[in-house]
């Protein structure tokens, strides 16, 4: 069985992002760049199949800029076997990847895509929902735990107030949640062999779908600031602030 | 404009989610609101009183008892013929269907709004919270989840909608529901609560989060939320998880307690009313966003203050 694992650059967890002083977005220009956590549990998740005897290749895939290749060769020393990098330096929105996706997996027929369920810089939370729909395939959304048989996937998912469980027919789409596993760092030894590996480059175009922006981003702003209160002595006296302000 | 509102249920009762969305709704046009469900007929009774609430569609199919989106997307889909916008709470229903109806109508979703500036302008959070984006959406139809946190709720009472039945496809064969553990709690959700006590890493152990942080929340009647640290080291279940990669809250009342007030914990409750910090260390980054601060250590503070309150 072969998985895709579709991964994406973001501005790295750690970095506070800064918005740009004329509204036009946040400032990437000298920041640290890594893949998006949710990805890299992606990317795992399928190691751990692939190591269990239950998928015999892994495709990572990333839609982004020439630097995006960064990201795939870490994929490729986590483990995955080839990366396809399908450079743009447009931006690319969620039902666009997802339709350059379907294509990518119409030509490699693998059983199971498996990513992060949302990307930390734009937050959608819709590229595997929009995948699986352009696909046809059931979706197995913020995974917490995976079971992967030869025909179908039991997917434990994370909903508000606790966990469901879903069957899904393969070929199918999971997105990852954080509690899925704790991602590997790539050794040493790993990262080198990671250079050697095949990567493909190919465009947007080479795939003939339609990915023009549907939304226009008229103005990024820095969310209103909140300002720090007081602080109190001790307990009494944070009682004592409470009952003041009505909250107990 | 009309607009198509998805109901928040449990095939029993409607949950309040459903009601910041028709807030949102009714600021784009006319509100219909869709229960999808098995034996629902009650919610959309609930509904039709949901002031401002025009009409509401019942889909009542065993084949939408859990709401599976392979199943419940189509009939979603096929009702936007008649609707211009669809409109879903971003809880984890919504976020779970809400997309998937957006590529079968090839439409770029909207996720998460904050506000609508007009009718195909709004603003959302990205980068969890540290900037916001006002975007402007150029598809015919739009598909919208909306941020509970940030519209009022409807009124539950004072509507009048009629409620009309309609069918969905049935099953799609592309998936099955096996089961479903929903923790069992008579504590309010944390989505609702009107306080919250939150817990973090300092209580150091799930030992401890239990001594210390669930009898302030008895006292209080408060929900018990944590920080994704707390979650990480397994304190506590993810579901208890406050932050930008858990629940987004805006309580009347944030008790955050050994919780160092990282970006991604303060982008899930820095809308609370009054924000109330304990932590040790007096440079923690809670304090900066915190109404009222405790440098104290949690292990003294928490118990007096649960025998004060």
């Amino acid at each position: 069985m072969k998985i895709l694992v579709p991964v994406k650059r973001v501005i790295d967890y750690n970095v506070k992002p800064r918005v740009k002083s004329d509204g036009s977005g946040v400032d990437l220009a000298n920041v640290k760049m890594s893949m998006n956590p949710f990805d890299e549990i992606s990317v795992e998740e399928a190691i751990r199949l692939k190591e269990a005897g239950k998928a015999e290749e892994i495709i990572a895939v990333s839609v982004g800029p020439q630097k995006a290749q960064e990201t795939l060769r870490t994929a490729l020393a986590m483990g995955a076997d080839r990366a396809i990098l399908v450079v743009t330096d447009e931006e690319v929105e969620p039902l666009g990847v997802a339709k350059i996706l379907a294509k990518i997996v119409a030509e490699e027929q693998p059983r199971l895509v498996i990513t992060g369920k949302q990307a930390i810089d734009d937050d959608s939370n819709q590229t595997g929902q929009m995948l699986a729909a352009l696909l046809g395939w059931g979706q197995g959304t913020f995974a917490n735990t995976v079971e992967l048989d030869s025909d179908s996937i039991t997917v434990k998912r994370e909903i508000d107030g606790g966990l469901q469980t879903v069957k899904l027919n393969l070929p199918a789409v999971v997105t990852t949640d954080l509690r899925l596993n704790e991602p590997r760092y790539a050794s040493l030894p790993n990262i080198m062999k990671a250079k050697k590996k095949p990567m493909d480059e190919k465009t947007p175009a080479d795939y003939g779908v339609d990915i023009i922006p549907r939304l226009t981003t008229t103005n990024v702003s820095e969310p209103p600031v909140r300002q720090a209160g007081e602080k109190v002595e001790d307990v009494d006296a944070l009682v004592a602030k409470l009952k003041a302000v009505g909250a107990i | 404009m009309k607009t198509l509102v998805l109901v928040e249920h449990d095939n029993k009762t409607m949950k309040d989610a459903t009601l910041a969305v028709v807030t949102a709704a009714s600021q784009l046009g006319e509100v219909h609101a869709l229960v999808i469900g098995s034996g629902c007929a009650s919610v959309g009774e609930q509904v039709a009183k949901v002031a401002g609430v025009a009409t509401v569609h019942v889909a009542d199919d065993a084949a939408l008892e859990h709401q599976l989106a392979e199943n419940a997307a189509p009939l979603i889909a096929s009702l936007m013929d008649s609707h211009d916008a669809f409109l879903a709470p971003a809880t984890t229903t919504g976020k779970n269907i809400a997309p998937r109806v957006a590529a079968l109508l090839d439409v770029m979703q909207i996720s998460d709004i904050l506000s609508v500036e007009s009718e195909d302008t709004f603003t959302r959070p990205i980068y969890a919270g540290n900037a916001i984006a006002t975007v402007k959406s150029s598809d015919a139809k739009k598909v919208i989840t909306v941020r509970g946190t940030a519209f009022d709720k409807a009124e539950t009472e004072g509507g009048s909608a009629k409620i009309e039945g309609v069918t969905g496809a049935g099953e799609s064969g592309l998936s099955s529901f096996v089961s479903e553990e929903i923790a069992k709690s008579e504590r309010p959700e944390l989505t609702s609560a009107k306080i919250i006590v939150s817990g973090g890493r300092a209580l150091g152990s799930a030992e401890k989060f239990e001594e210390f942080i669930t009898p302030l929340a008895d006292k209080l009647g408060a929900g018990i939320g944590a920080s994704r640290a707390a979650v990480d080291a397994g304190y506590v279940p993810n579901d208890y998880q406050v932050g930008q990669t858990g629940k987004i809250v805006a309580p009347e009342v944030y008790i955050a307690i050994g919780i160092s007030g990282a970006i991604q914990h303060l982008a899930g409750m820095k809308d609370s009313k009054i924000i109330v910090a304990i932590n040790k260390d007096e440079d923690a980054p809670i304090f900066q966003v915190a109404d009222i601060g405790l440098v104290a250590d949690l292990f003294n503070a928490v118990p007096e203050l649960t025998s004060k309150v």
